[in-house]
């Protein structure tokens, strides 16, 4: 995309805590951003890059793109990264020295924690990496304030020379709120200063660090006593007194607008006098923050007298329907009156892969052929755990598939001996954290055949570009890796590469089933890209001829959202056994005519649609 | 606390909930009203539930809704309608699109999708008008006016006038040119006529 004319300034917009954040990393004179894709974080970086005179990046993993900030930063620019809650363990190795480096141009770092679980494999805080890494943290509680916290935090790490965490939520990242907006302030950089004691931490300069580390804590901690984005709101009902950080503020105000809070926006390091003063004016204190007793552990070794978890819940969002009736409990009031009535029972609804996609195909061969482990990894492909294909075992981090392949290779007991290990992983996920895997997997001589899904985007988070694509961020032509080529320079013998077609069960099927067999490290590379890029092409939709249709669902089994059940019935087998028919459609105006459900459709009942009058739009049917 | 209005829009992953709670934010914003629009969506450009949020009035803190204080509920789908109307106050209302979207799990054979979801809507007691939005969109000649309306159904249900959202629908399109703005004015209309007809019928 094509940089865009910002925005004026002071208007009011309505934006979502991500494009709050973009907006003050342009106005904060930027030079240089990057990220990977991460969901809740993903539009941070998406939104920066249509921004004029900057450089953004994709980069490969989270730890790249820290690294590439920290480069820019050390140049003397303003830099910035973004990730998600996860892509900090990746980044951290980076992080943890950096923090002993210091920066010379400003550097912020925005993680955004999926708490909730929207879409991630866990829920882990990320301000504890303010205290492990000795860094400060800023929470903002909407889009005004991550727009304006970001432009603070950029003055703070310049004036401190310390990177900066911007710790965002689900509810911070993807939440549309007001914001008034300013105009960029140009940043000069100071350019690279040569200083080997302070950039090249070996032993003996990294010592020297430490203890001007630990004092910049003490000095921060006097910042954060004195920081406006930390005040007292007196209140008037003294009885409990809150001591809150991003979003969960917003809830305290709405559960309890009379009583006194104390709101940190700068939270680490803790301006424990002013939890103090706090304390000093109510009855009891409770603390409220998202997911760890992270907080109240400190104040409480403080002394100060806090309650927290005892009567909040460690996992997941809060919200005014958790808070009143914890606030009640602990005053021993009645519960307040809720007008909810209780949700009706409904059928699950979750995320399905898309009409035609070419995972389609993977899995429902996978879940054709017998006596496999399947290790898989992170992506739109995890959904091949679900319905109807359940052909995924395993999923624990990115690039994991590979690791945890070798693993249940080499740790086989007696009652897997028979049992073929595949990994599966995608195109980006692989190129994230993948390599390195399948490295060591060919290296000690792994029995694994893996499965890399090249769809040619980071699908599951809006189908971002990447190397595997050939294209950067704003869309424009960049050099493309060749798997092929790729995999064969990690050590994978020629003859165990093969490029498939997805949509061609019959090859894809015979291939798994004679690579498995095969005592060694194979990859099987499929090819077509995902159906949500502009790399995919239409083809002419099918339907199902009715009157052929036997019903015996073997179409259903692929699992594409476009077939549709018209009819249930039973027959009863020459055999005596009976079974159960379910008769279909295929909702033409959705389907793109993979073909996948004509193969394994035993009567070839399905065909292509002939429209009788001008093309029927959908009724029904997922867009997605 | 009473100032706020709530309204939660609900359907699945691809069918414009998002932006059709966004326009309605906008809506409200233009009448100079504080407001925060936010979703439980996960993974939904994957076929899964979404639910949109939209709380405005002159202050707005939390941005969820809490259950049991929804002002409307406006669903783009049968099913979903009848997933969140315990997030419903008493006295709110459901504005629901009959469209029946059948997920895979029930064509697997694992669930069922309820017979009438209308009628289970009907037996808790709130007010419901539903009304056939996507056969309303393809009579006017596209599917994709399905959205608008969507909005032209919520148009009377709303603390100001429906003219503001009409408003702020149309900007969308005037840069496509008059036709599509005229389409869309008419799929909004629509909407708003389709739901009356069906309040009065019920009346």
């Amino acid at each position: 995309m094509a940089a865009v004319m910002p925005a004026p300034a002071a208007s009011r917009h309505l934006l979502s805590g991500n494009e709050a954040v973009a907006r003050a990393v342009w106005e904060a004179g930027v030079k240089v951003a990057a990220a990977y894709p991460g969901t809740p974080s993903t539009e941070m970086l998406e939104e920066i890059a249509t921004y004029p005179d900057l450089y953004a990046e994709w980069s490969v993993n989270e730890k790249v793109s820290l690294e590439v900030a920290i480069g820019a930063a050390y140049a003397g620019s303003r830099a910035f990264c973004c990730m998600k809650h996860v892509g900090m363990n990746v980044a951290s190795d980076a992080l943890m020295t950096l923090t002993l480096t210091g920066v010379s141009g400003g550097l912020v770092i925005a993680i955004a924690d999926d708490v909730g679980l929207s879409s991630s494999q866990n829920e882990q805080d990320s301000r504890y990496w303010g205290r492990f890494a000795h860094v400060p943290v800023f929470e903002p509680a909407d889009s005004q304030e991550a727009y304006a916290m970001t432009l603070d935090a950029f003055a703070l790490s310049e004036q401190f020379q310390v990177p900066v965490i911007l710790r965002m939520t689900t509810r911070i990242n993807h939440v549309k709120s007001i914001v008034t907006v300013g105009e960029r302030v140009p940043h000069t950089g100071a350019g690279f200063r040569k200083d080997p004691a302070r950039y090249v931490m070996v032993p003996g300069n990294a010592g020297k660090r430490i203890p001007l580390m630990f004092q910049r804590d003490r000095d921060l901690r006097v910042v954060a006593e004195n920081s406006p984005l930390n005040f007292i709101e007196p209140g008037s009902d003294r009885r409990v007194g809150f001591i809150t950080t991003g979003p969960a503020y917003m809830h305290v105000k709405e559960a309890f607008p009379d009583a006194p809070v104390l709101k940190l926006g700068f939270s680490c390091p803790v301006p424990f006098e002013k939890c103090r003063e706090l304390a000093a004016l109510v009855d009891q204190v409770v603390v409220v923050e998202e997911v760890e007793p992270l907080l109240e552990t400190e104040l409480k070794a403080q002394g100060i007298a806090v309650i927290g978890k005892e009567i909040l819940p460690l996992q997941g969002e809060l919200s005014p329907a958790v808070l009143r009736p914890a606030i009640a409990r602990l005053l021993g009031e009645a519960l307040p009156e809720s007008e909810a009535t209780t949700a009706l029972q409904l059928f699950p609804r979750p995320p399905t892969m898309c009409v035609a996609c070419p995972h389609l195909g993977v899995y429902y061969t996978l879940s054709q052929v017998r006596n496999l482990n399947i290790s898989g990894d992170i992506g739109c492909y995890t959904l091949g755990a679900g319905h109807p294909w359940q052909a995924m075992d395993t999923c624990v981090s990115m690039g994991a598939s590979m690791g945890i392949a070798l693993g249940m290779d080499k740790g086989r007991g007696e009652s897997d001996k028979d049992k073929r290990v595949v990994a599966v992983i995608g195109d980006s996920t692989f190129l994230h954290m993948g390599m390195q895997g399948l490295l060591d997997m060919v290296y000690n001589k792994g029995n694994v055949t893996v499965l890399l899904l090249d769809n040619r985007a980071v699908g599951m988070t809006g189908g971002q570009d990447n190397p595997g694509n050939g294209r950067d961020i704003h869309g424009n032509d960049a050099p493309r890796i060749d798997f092929a080529k790729l995999v064969s320079a990690l050590g994978v013998k020629d003859e165990r590469i093969h490029v498939v077609n997805p949509y061609e069960l019959p090859v894809l099927f015979k291939t798994i089933r004679e690579e498995v067999k095969v005592p060694e490290v194979s990859v099987i590379i499929t090819d077509q890209p995902c159906v949500l890029i502009k790399d995919y092409h239409k083809l002419k939709p099918y339907a199902v001829d009715e009157d052929k249709c036997t019903g015996c669902g073997n179409c259903i089994d692929v699992g594409c959202p476009a077939i549709h059940v018209t009819r249930r019935g039973k027959e009863v087998k020459a055999s005596g056994r009976e079974v159960d028919l379910a008769f279909v459609r295929i909702e033409s105006s959705v389907c793109t005519g993979c073909g996948l459900c004509l193969q394994p459709c035993a009567p070839k009942a399905i065909e292509h649609y002939v429209p009788s009058a001008p093309i029927q739009f959908a009724k029904g049917g997922c867009q997605a | 606390m009473s100032a706020t209005t709530n309204i939660l829009v609900v359907g699945i992953g691809g069918q414009g909930v998002m932006t059709a709670t966004e326009i309605l934010a906008e809506a409200a914003i233009a009448l100079g009203h504080d407001a925060k629009k936010t979703e439980v969506a996960g993974m939904a450009q994957r076929g899964g539930v979404v639910s949109s949020h939209l709380r405005f009035g002159e202050r707005v803190l939390s941005p969820q809704i809490t259950p049991g204080s929804a002002d409307v509920l406006l669903g783009f789908e049968s099913a979903e309608a009848m997933r969140w109307q315990h997030m419903l106050k008493k006295g709110g209302i459901t504005l629901m699109n009959t469209a029946r979207l059948v997920p895979p799990v029930v064509e697997l054979g694992l669930f069922d999708y309820p017979d009438d979801p209308l009628a289970e809507i009907r037996k808790t007691g709130n007010k419901v008008v539903a009304f056939d939005a996507t056969t309303i969109a393809q009579e006017l000649g596209d599917i994709r006016l399905g959205n608008t309306v969507m909005l032209g159904a919520i148009a009377d249900h709303l603390p100001f006038g429906a003219e503001v959202l009409l408003d702020c629908v149309l900007k969308r399109f005037a840069r496509k040119g008059e036709k599509l703005v005229e389409l869309n004015r008419r799929a909004f209309e629509a909407g708003r006529a389709a739901v009356g007809a069906a309040e009065a019928a019920l009346a």
